[in-house]
């Protein structure tokens, strides 16, 4: 299995298995390391160069993973209720096989995909990624997957693509948060073209090297790491190539609060809240927002010249 | 004894009241207020433990936010279900509760309030200061905090002594503090407004106990 890592996430920071299955080992063994990267006599005795090396390493060291068990247990998963732990509670009435992933619209391959086809169209890489949530907290996952665009490519978008709409699935049945019309199912999700061949933007079928639980959005998801995490749709079962912006659920539910393009951005606050800061699942004080939560040398080009204070 | 309405006759003097015909119930009676008293730190020895064994989840700040927050609305809603019920069952006794539990909604809502400020801030002003500013449902609910604020200093003996009438005015506040509390509350929520919603409800049919009592007091 090819495991290639995006260029900003060093192999160091991808924790042993052994490790990662015991939260309270692994928690020691984490604030071990940074309590001993962050001792001032350490410090103190580096030249200046090798200070700046350091503070690189400790603001990589800053991004912990979030233990499994969080990132399983506190989930925004509306199919599922409204409630953080209501996902990780009732999505066990989620059947993920058989499962088809509908490929329609501008495309020159349309039809209908059997998930483990998709599953076999690229290995499986190792992502660890920074997921921030509109609502100010964040964690650090490692993800398996590959990119979207392996996808997309497949299917041939035509000339007249330019964007990319995606559903989850409506079932209110598998779904017991469906039966109240909290959001207006099926939940919605869209890309620009390019966005969505962006190399970072993950098709994700797993998690901690696991297969993806229900609640995390089994089987099959997109993690776009410089979005705000309801941009990273869950549970998907239909894909359409548009040529027009499609409207995302989020913001045909509240147009002014969530935006099409919901890149994470610290000067732009939610009408209800600040983005400024964000607090990382585990951590006790917030830490600032970092712009395209930290991605900006790889996406910051595809919005040049936008303003993001209008596209939001 | 028989109480009147409580537009004219003060309420706390109910708390004196004892029936020399009835004194076989006394040691229930007395038994009542300690065991309210207890039943309401309940909440609050839940988070207690639930904190000492790590099950506030992966967010403790959150739902300690969230959990002093629903209590502080709940024991206003309870606070202001006292009268009506005291009127709607004839049971006076209830009335010698209704201090007690006002103070409980002002413990559970500072506690919300110092959690805010304590854990999720941190003390840091210039952001508190900002969202106070700027975020409409801070805004309503740092103001109704500050309304309890008047209520709960005079509520000892000496001030509703000292305050007569005035004080029956001035505790009238604590609707405008609970209308406050559900606005914070709705405004807050991101799509699911059911719970905000149901107390709002519950508010309003108090409230319109309230005002229909009123009406019949005062058309007599």
């Amino acid at each position: 299995m090819l495991i290639r890592r995006p260029p900003d996430i060093e192999t160091s920071e991808i924790t042993d298995e052994k490790l990662y299955w015991n939260r309270r080992e692994f928690i020691r063994s984490a604030t071990g390391v940074v309590a001993g990267l962050a001792t001032p006599s350490v410090l103190a005795a580096c030249g200046e160069p090798r200070r700046a090396e350091a503070a690189e390493r400790r603001a990589a060291r800053d991004d912990e993973l979030t233990p499994y068990e969080d990132v399983t247990s506190y989930n925004n998963f509306y199919e599922f209720g409204t409630d953080k732990r209501d996902p990780s509670r009732y999505a066990g009435s989620l059947r993920i096989r058989p499962w088809t992933v509908t490929v329609e619209g501008e495309v020159h391959k349309p039809g209908v995909w059997d998930i483990d086809d998709v599953l076999k169209l690229s290995p499986l890489e190792e992502r660890v990624y920074r997921l921030r949530c509109v609502e100010a907290w964040s964690m650090v996952i490692p993800w398996q997957g590959f990119s979207l665009s392996e996808f997309i490519k497949r299917v041939e978008p035509t000339s007249h693509a330019r964007f990319v709409a995606f559903y989850t699935l409506h079932d209110p049945e598998q779904m017991p948060g469906q039966r109240r019309r909290i959001l207006d199912w099926p939940y919605v999700e869209g890309l620009r073209l390019d966005e969505a061949m962006h190399p970072l933007t993950l098709l994700t079928f797993g998690l901690y090297g696991r297969t993806l639980p229900n609640q995390n959005g089994a089987p099959i998801r997109l993690v776009i790491p410089w979005k705000y995490g309801f941009k990273s749709i869950k549970s998907i079962v239909r894909v359409r190539f548009l040529r027009e912006q499609p409207v995302n659920t989020w913001q045909a539910e509240a147009a002014r609060e969530y935006g099409f393009y919901a890149n994470v951005n610290p000067n732009v606050d939610h009408p209800r809240w600040s983005q400024a800061r964000e607090r990382r699942i585990g951590e006790f004080r917030k830490r600032p927002t970092l712009m395209f939560n930290g991605y900006a040398d790889q996406v910051g080009h595809m919005y040049a010249g936008m303003d993001l204070r209008r596209n939001f | 004894m028989q109480i009147k309405s409580g537009t004219c006759m003060p309420v706390w003097t109910s708390a004196a009241t004892s029936e020399p015909g009835r004194v076989s119930i006394l040691p229930l009676r007395r038994a009542l207020k300690p065991a309210v008293f207890l039943t309401s730190l309940v909440p609050f020895g839940l988070l207690i433990v639930d904190f000492v064994f790590d099950r506030l989840g992966a967010e403790p700040i959150e739902e300690i936010t969230h959990r002093t927050g629903t209590w502080g609305l709940t024991f206003l809603v309870i606070t202001l279900a006292v009268t009506p019920v005291r009127r709607l069952t004839g049971w006076n006794a209830v009335i010698r509760l209704r201090r007690m539990l006002g103070l409980f909604a002002f413990f559970y809502v500072s506690l919300h309030f110092l959690t805010y400020i304590v854990l999720d801030q941190f003390f840091a002003f210039s952001f508190i200061l900002e969202d106070v500013a700027e975020r409409p449902y801070i805004m309503v609910g740092f103001a109704s905090f500050l309304l309890l604020i008047p209520l709960a200093v005079t509520s000892t003996k000496g001030m509703i002594r000292r305050l007569g009438r005035r004080w029956t005015q001035l505790h009238r506040a604590i609707y405008l503090a609970a209308a406050g509390g559900v606005i914070h509350f709705l405004w807050q929520v991101k799509a699911d407004t059911r719970r905000p919603t149901i107390y709002g409800l519950v508010l309003v049919t108090l409230l319109a106990a309230r005002l229909v009592n009123v009406s019949k007091s005062h058309g007599r």
